[in-house]
């Protein structure tokens, strides 16, 4: 199983760069993410992969093997795509079959090869049917076992789930990261679904703009975003984020706000010493905040007045006003059922998770 | 809710919904003087074209006795298919005696070879272009587009001229090959549109599992051309058949088609004209597009319409 590495990758469309000078590299076995929101090149990354789009410059390699000018068909991939892209005159069988067209593989062992993927796909009542008279996740399902056939290193996947309904959008989701697991493949997966990176991915890679924002795990791009992009395109309800500056006085680290609310930040992981009166932006997770009443004031406590609730099913949204916008809290359901508009709740911020940016740069600090 | 539970009970009694009345009633629509105008125009322009097909029909079935005291709409008295035979078996061109079935056959094998030439290199140069990466396709299908108009007339005189040298000149291959050729560039503009259509993924999963151009061509693209390939020939068979310019300026004397071996008898013939005759043989003329027509017209409709709505 191969490792898969973009080399100084450029793409031009005429005067139009979309990715200049792109670097990435991802270990043998590893599921890697492309998270962006649209227009961000993450599709283009994944057809250049592919071969169906050619560099500019830079070099692609898959295992020990420069692909850079190889075909498609030869660089020993497999891709689903968003609208599945079953051939419509071909039944499940034919589809199948044509995935293998390009190896050159005696009958019974197409035979076998069908008849193990439709096992393992459960689509085995299916298979003389057209793909018109499939649902839309019967349709998937064709569409992975007509990848997952030819017994390639690499899948790819250009959102393929964004089609379906939520429900078969979850099990899919399962499904492709078990099949992952029991293949043992190494997976690029396009999205714009963070809750699709963040459930399946080994690897993100955040992108916006044509540039990699981040890359690292689900758990370290959710933890510590890289920028203040990463921070807001990462998370429901969004990471809340407001200016503020740094006060260092005799070894007491604090983070200022507007309204004079303070927020003690002296144990946070600064990358270099923290100077004084700097522009930042504090950003705070809605998950990791308390209404909690009962403790004496002290660190990251506020008093904040009710703005709305939302309610979405397991949990629920609470908004309060701080700083004079809003301010978002995960909390539960029944609690924020009791709670008035315009009464003041007492809030209480787990100091430790705070996030902090640099306000021009907008990196982490 | 409730409405609901009563038509539920209403069915579980066995109680015809029918048979209850109608919660609210509808007023019924009557016939309006618009809708009689209507029907009036549509008639009037249906006669148009019926009445002189009828005389056609009809007189084709006369003896010349009848034809000749001038009452074109009465039916015949006697009922003849004598004029047909004629026109099918003994009808003169020129010198030969030999009727129309000569044309027909000659029209039958101009019509099959021009047929399969011009559609499969249209359909070849169409997929090229619309979803092969290929050099100059633009500029090429500009080329094309230019084609599509410059009138036959313009290059006949070079054309007779290729004919000859490549020593076809006069024969139904002569006639077929040029039909083809001239059929090439909207032939190919159009199922270029038509492919253009088929979504680009399709496209990037069959090179990605195939890379081979024939084979995507023979096992994807032909496949999903049906629409398109009613329409075209449609188009071919009717051009191809009623045409008489290519077929007289081509086929010389051996190599005529069925259109121009109807002009020829009905031009040349000595004595009276036979009215019944030549109804009859222009009505042969025509059948067999008209057969075409009919079998296939449904298809060719949702040919048409195919691409307006994407499925």
């Amino acid at each position: 199983m191969p490792a898969v590495s973009f080399e100084h990758i450029v793409k031009r469309y005429g005067a139009v760069t979309v990715l200049d000078d792109l670097n990435l590299a991802i270990e043998d076995g590893d599921f890697l993410v492309l998270l962006g929101p649209s227009g961000c090149g993450k599709t283009t990354l994944l057809n250049l992969l592919a071969g169906l789009l050619e560099v500019s410059d830079g070099r692609i390699m898959i295992g020990e093997r420069d692909v850079t000018e190889l075909d498609p068909k030869d660089r020993g991939l497999a891709m689903v795509f968003q609208s599945y892209a079953l051939y419509p005159t071909k039944t499940v069988r034919g589809n199948l079959k044509f995935g293998l067209a390009a190896s050159k593989l005696p009958s019974e062992e197409i035979e076998r090869r069908i008849a193990w993927v439709a096992r393992m796909l459960q689509i085995e009542p299916l298979l003389d049917r057209k793909p018109a008279q499939l649902s839309g996740g019967q349709r998937q399902r064709v569409a992975i076992g007509r990848a997952i056939i030819k017994k390639v290193d690499v899948f790819l996947f250009d959102e393929p789930l964004s089609n379906l309904d939520a429900k078969l959008r979850t099990e899919m989701r399962l499904e492709i990261k078990k099949l992952h697991d029991e293949l043992k493949s190494t997976v690029v997966y396009v999205t714009h679904d963070q809750i699709e990176a963040m459930t399946m991915a080994t690897k993100i890679a955040v992108m916006d703009g044509g540039v990699i924002q981040q890359f690292g795990t689900p758990d370290e791009v959710y933890e510590h975003p890289a920028n203040l992009f990463v921070a807001g395109f990462i998370g429901a309800p969004a990471m809340n984020m407001r200016n503020a500056t740094l006060s260092v006085e005799n070894g007491k680290v604090e983070a200022l706000f507007k309204s004079g609310a303070r927020l003690d930040v002296a144990d946070y992981p600064f990358k270099s010493p923290p100077k004084n009166g700097a522009n930042v932006v504090v950003g705070m997770r809605p998950e990791h905040f308390s209404i909690d009443d009962s403790a004496a004031a002290g660190q990251g406590r506020f008093s904040l007045p009710v703005q709305s609730a939302e309610r979405t099913g397991s949990d629920a949204t609470l908004y309060l006003t701080f700083e004079g916008e809003m301010l978002a809290l995960r909390v539960a359901p029944d609690l924020a059922a009791g709670l008035k508009v315009g009464s003041t709740v007492p809030v209480q911020f787990q100091t430790d998770k705070v996030n902090l940016f640099d306000a021009q740069s907008g990196q982490r600090i | 809710m409730s409405q609901f539970s009563v038509s539920e009970r209403a069915a579980a009694s066995g109680v015809m919904s029918q048979t209850r009345a109608p919660y609210f009633v509808r007023k019924k629509k009557g016939i309006t003087p618009r809708t009689i105008a209507i029907l009036v125009f549509l008639s009037i322009c249906a006669l148009f074209f019926c009445v002189p097909l009828y005389v056609v029909v009809v007189t084709s079935f006369k003896t010349m006795d009848q034809i000749r005291e001038g009452a074109i709409f009465s039916l015949p008295t006697i009922w003849t298919l004598e004029a047909w035979d004629h026109a099918w078996n003994h009808a003169c061109s020129g010198i030969k005696c030999d009727g129309l079935k000569v044309g027909f056959w000659n029209s039958i094998f101009i019509l099959f070879p021009s047929l399969i030439l011009s559609i499969s290199l249209a359909m070849v140069t169409g997929f090229a272009l619309a979803l092969w990466n290929v050099r100059w396709a633009g500029a090429f299908l500009f080329l094309l587009f230019i084609c599509a108009f410059v009138p036959f007339q313009i290059i006949m005189y070079p054309l007779i001229v290729m004919t000859t040298t490549t020593k076809i000149y006069g024969t139904l291959w002569a006639v077929a090959v040029i039909h083809a050729v001239l059929a090439m560039p909207v032939l190919t503009l159009i199922f270029r549109n038509y492919y253009k259509d088929i979504p680009t993924e399709i496209m990037s999963a069959a090179m990605m599992d195939s890379g081979s151009f024939w084979r995507i061509f023979f096992e994807i693209i032909v496949p999903m051309s049906g629409n398109i390939l009613i329409v075209v020939l449609i188009l071919q068979i009717t051009s191809i058949w009623n045409d008489y310019l290519i077929g007289v300026t081509f086929g010389g004397l051996t190599g005529q088609p069925m259109t121009v071996n109807l002009a020829n008898l009905i031009t040349i013939s000595t004595g009276t004209t036979n009215y019944a005759h030549n109804m009859a043989a222009a009505l042969l003329t025509a059948i067999p597009p008209l057969v075409v027509y009919f079998l296939v017209g449904k298809l060719f409709v949702q040919g048409v319409t195919a691409g307006a709505i994407k499925g």
